[in-house]
């Protein structure tokens, strides 16, 4: 049973900051494999019904799609080793069709396994410490965070360290597996949001006060699907070494008074709209009667842990001006993002080409960025939110060879939160649950607006696209969302505007009756050419949006009918 | 129906009465409503008692009479609904209960290491179980990254390794 506890330690890039098993973490993921492996076998004499055995498997990361088992794999807080994007290029090539598929969790999606190869792929991913746990059921899923954490400039708090607390916390926590529905969890170590932490679960900013004392600020009952809501702020302040005893006091709550007999009302977002002032209380009450000291984060834990996410050796340098190549610059104004460090970059990889499937990479592209990563970002490698890749730490002067070793493999398309930046779910191409499809309508509107200089003109627009009611795709809050629903047998595409998930977090408003799919596309384009028309100079759409109001949005949609 | 005790099938003492039935001597589960009402009555009572807690009601509304009770019957009306885990934590932390708390409905084995490690004592599980499958159960996991009611000793950084009785 403990083969793979035995094995040795994966070889990693020296420099790479992500958290690094050692012998008690590789004997839990030996054992949790096992456990599977014997869950799979009671199935198969009959031992656990089908719905027994749903949950079981979904709690690691197994789907039953329209086509084929999907495999959800955890890449934690969206933070990948040169090592481990390369295993998940194998696990692609080997078991399914060369290619996989980054979503808006951080996480990489498998859509064409078959359920006898998981065991094998579970144990490959244990060979480079990753696992699929908690991908789904309902439980407390992979936590989230900053693509840019401990690289970006106006990082106050590396979230890395909490997330990586949270998830070990978090991970077969025996009160939390059984949950209402599912959870999810987002941190963020910047005043500037990123990871859309009003729209989760719970969401968690972590800062310090005057005193320099590290702390977190806690919202919850935020979230999408079919009820988009905003979160409510729990706390202004949990000290540091109480942060992970006021999580078990929100989730007890939640899980003894979560709805379980309606699955559309069973989010945390319900009970705490249903509750309102009462929950903040109930959370407070609870906290202040359990038990205090077995729940305390010790500092020196966080201390241990902290350590691996310790800066790499950066070198000592200057920021220097970029080298004059038109191409190149229009890729580095979308691409490239100011470092902590002087001298250094972070560099965004679009996974969004011109008609392309948001969120894809091939084998071939993984190994690119997995063999780039090591030569120029000490073999870190981050998967942002909005489904595309991120090398953290590069030399300035190191850019241009990045650039193009990124072009040689059809990764350099500059288009970072420009309008063609699509976030889009699987939609009806693969996903049992949608009801339209997502990923055509992303790839025509990439397609419409392929022109980069008109997209560098209409400058920052998120568009998003969900094929369900679920909202995957995270329409609410896109500046444009899409989404598509059956009507009368019929795919059609509604649309709302002025949707965010940054600090200034709004759900889009619906604009009008919905598009056909052939139609789809030429309303995007009358939305901005409205926004063109009304625009003040260098404008964005949200921007102008938000001083205009839907009205011209409507009328000019509308007005032929 | 079988009760399971550290992963062995154990003999079952106790005897669910119902709501107006005569009580018998032997140690007794009671619905939660006639536990209330006769709690005055029942203070004199010498042989052991047992509530049967429903899954929608916070232990707090037993609290002044867990002193008396030897026993908290949970139930999981459906395996996925899991509000008994916290249930048992609440008997355990808040209310530093130490009496026998059971779980009864349906529980899969899979459940049972995490119903132990909340606080559950016994598990009642379906006529024909392979105690066998459900003491394998327990014993899969033995490194657990939180705290929790079952026996442990601590590891570097959150984890510890749990100890099987």
């Amino acid at each position: 049973m403990n083969v793979i506890a035995s094995r040795p330690a994966p070889q990693y890039p020296p420099h790479a900051r992500t958290y690094r098993y050692d012998e008690i973490d590789r004997e839990f993921l030996a054992e949790r494999i096992a456990e599977f492996s014997d869950q799979v076998a009671r199935r198969l004499r009959g031992e656990l019904t089908e719905d027994e055995f749903k949950p079981l498997r979904l709690m690691n990361g197994l789907y039953l799609q329209l086509h084929a088992y999907m495999l959800r794999i955890a890449i934690p807080y969206g933070l990948l080793n040169a090592t481990q994007l390369r295993q998940l290029a194998l696990i692609a090539r080997r078991w399914d069709r060369g290619f996989g598929h980054f979503t808006t969790r951080q996480n990489i999606q498998f859509n064409w396994t078959k359920l006898e190869d998981v065991p094998d792929i579970l144990r490959a991913l244990a060979e480079v410490d990753m696992h699929a746990i908690q991908t789904s059921g309902n439980c407390i899923r992979n936590v989230t965070t900053d693509e840019y954490a401990g690289a970006t400039p106006d990082e106050v708090v590396d979230p890395r360290v909490y997330a990586e607390i949270l998830r070990q916390w978090s991970t077969l926590h025996p009160e939390f597996t059984w949950l209402p529905r599912k959870f999810k969890i987002a941190i963020t170590g910047s005043p500037n949001d990123r990871v859309a932490a009003q729209v989760h679960d719970i969401g968690v900013l972590a800062k310090r006060n005057v005193a320099g004392a590290m702390g977190f600020e806690v919202h919850a009952g935020g979230g999408l699907g079919r009820t988009p809501l905003i979160g409510r702020k729990l706390r202004d302040w949990v000290p540091e070494d109480e942060f992970l005893g006021y999580m078990e006091a929100v989730l007890r709550v939640y899980n003894a008074l979560g709805q379980r007999d309606n699955i559309y009302k069973a989010r945390i977002k319900i009970l705490v709209r249903d509750l309102g002032d009462a929950f903040v209380e109930m959370v407070e009450r609870e906290y202040a009667t359990m038990p205090r000291d077995p729940y305390r984060l010790d500092p020196a834990i966080v201390a241990a842990i902290a350590a691996h996410f310790a800066p790499p050796p950066f070198a000592a340098l200057n920021d220097i001006a970029p080298p004059e190549d038109p191409e190149f610059a229009a890729w580095a104004s979308r691409s490239v993002r100011p470092h902590r460090q002087p001298g250094y970059a972070s560099v965004t990889i679009s996974l969004k080409p011109v008609g392309g499937i948001p969120g894809d990479a091939s084998a071939d592209q993984m190994e690119v960025v997995a063999a780039l990563a090591e030569r120029h970002s000490f073999g870190e490698i981050r998967v942002s939110h909005v489904q595309n890749l991120v090398l953290p730490h590069v030399r300035q002067d190191e850019l241009f060879a990045v650039w193009q070793g990124l072009r040689a493999a059809g990764l350099a398309t500059p288009n970072i939160g420009l309008i063609s930046d699509i976030i889009a779910c699987p939609g009806m191409d693969y996903c049992a649950l949608a009801t339209a499809r997502s990923i055509p309508v992303a790839q025509r509107i990439s397609e419409r607006f392929a022109d980069l200089d008109r997209q560098l003109d209409l400058g920052e627009c998120f568009v998003n696209i969900s094929g369900c009611i679920n909202a995957c795709g995270h329409h609410h809050v896109g500046h444009i969302g899409i989404l598509g629903v059956d009507k009368r047998g019929e795919e059609v595409y509604q649309v709302t505007l002025g949707g965010s998930a940054t600090n200034d977090a709004a759900v889009g408003e619906l604009v009008g009756p919905a598009f056909s799919y052939d139609d789809i596309v030429d309303a995007i384009e009358t939305i901005i050419r409205t926004h063109v028309a009304h625009r003040a100079l260098g404008e964005r759409f949200i921007d102008t949006y938000r001083r205009i109001g839907l009205t011209p949005f409507k009328e000019a949609l509308y007005a032929a009918a | 129906m079988p009760l399971l005790e550290d992963g062995r099938i154990v003999d079952d003492p106790w005897v669910t009465v119902a709501d107006d039935a005569p009580l018998p001597e032997a140690p007794t589960i009671l619905p939660l409503a006639r536990l209330q009402r006769e709690a005055a009555a029942l203070a004199g009572r010498n042989g052991p008692l047992g509530v049967a807690l429903p899954p929608d009601v916070a232990p707090e509304a037993i609290a002044p009479l867990l002193g008396r009770l030897a026993l908290v019957e949970l139930t999981l009306p459906s395996f996925r609904d899991g509000r008994a885990f916290t249930q048992a934590r609440a008997l355990r932390e808040h209310h530093g209960y130490t009496g026998e708390i059971r779980v009864g409905g349906h529980v899969i084995p899979d459940q049972y290491l995490a119903l132990l490690r909340c606080g559950a004592s016994t598990v009642v599980v379906p006529e024909g179980a392979d105690p066998a499958v459900w003491d394998a159960a327990r014993r899969v996991i033995g490194i657990a990254y939180q705290h929790s009611a079952a026996p442990g000793h601590p590891l570097s950084l959150l984890r510890r390794k749990l100890e099987v009785a």
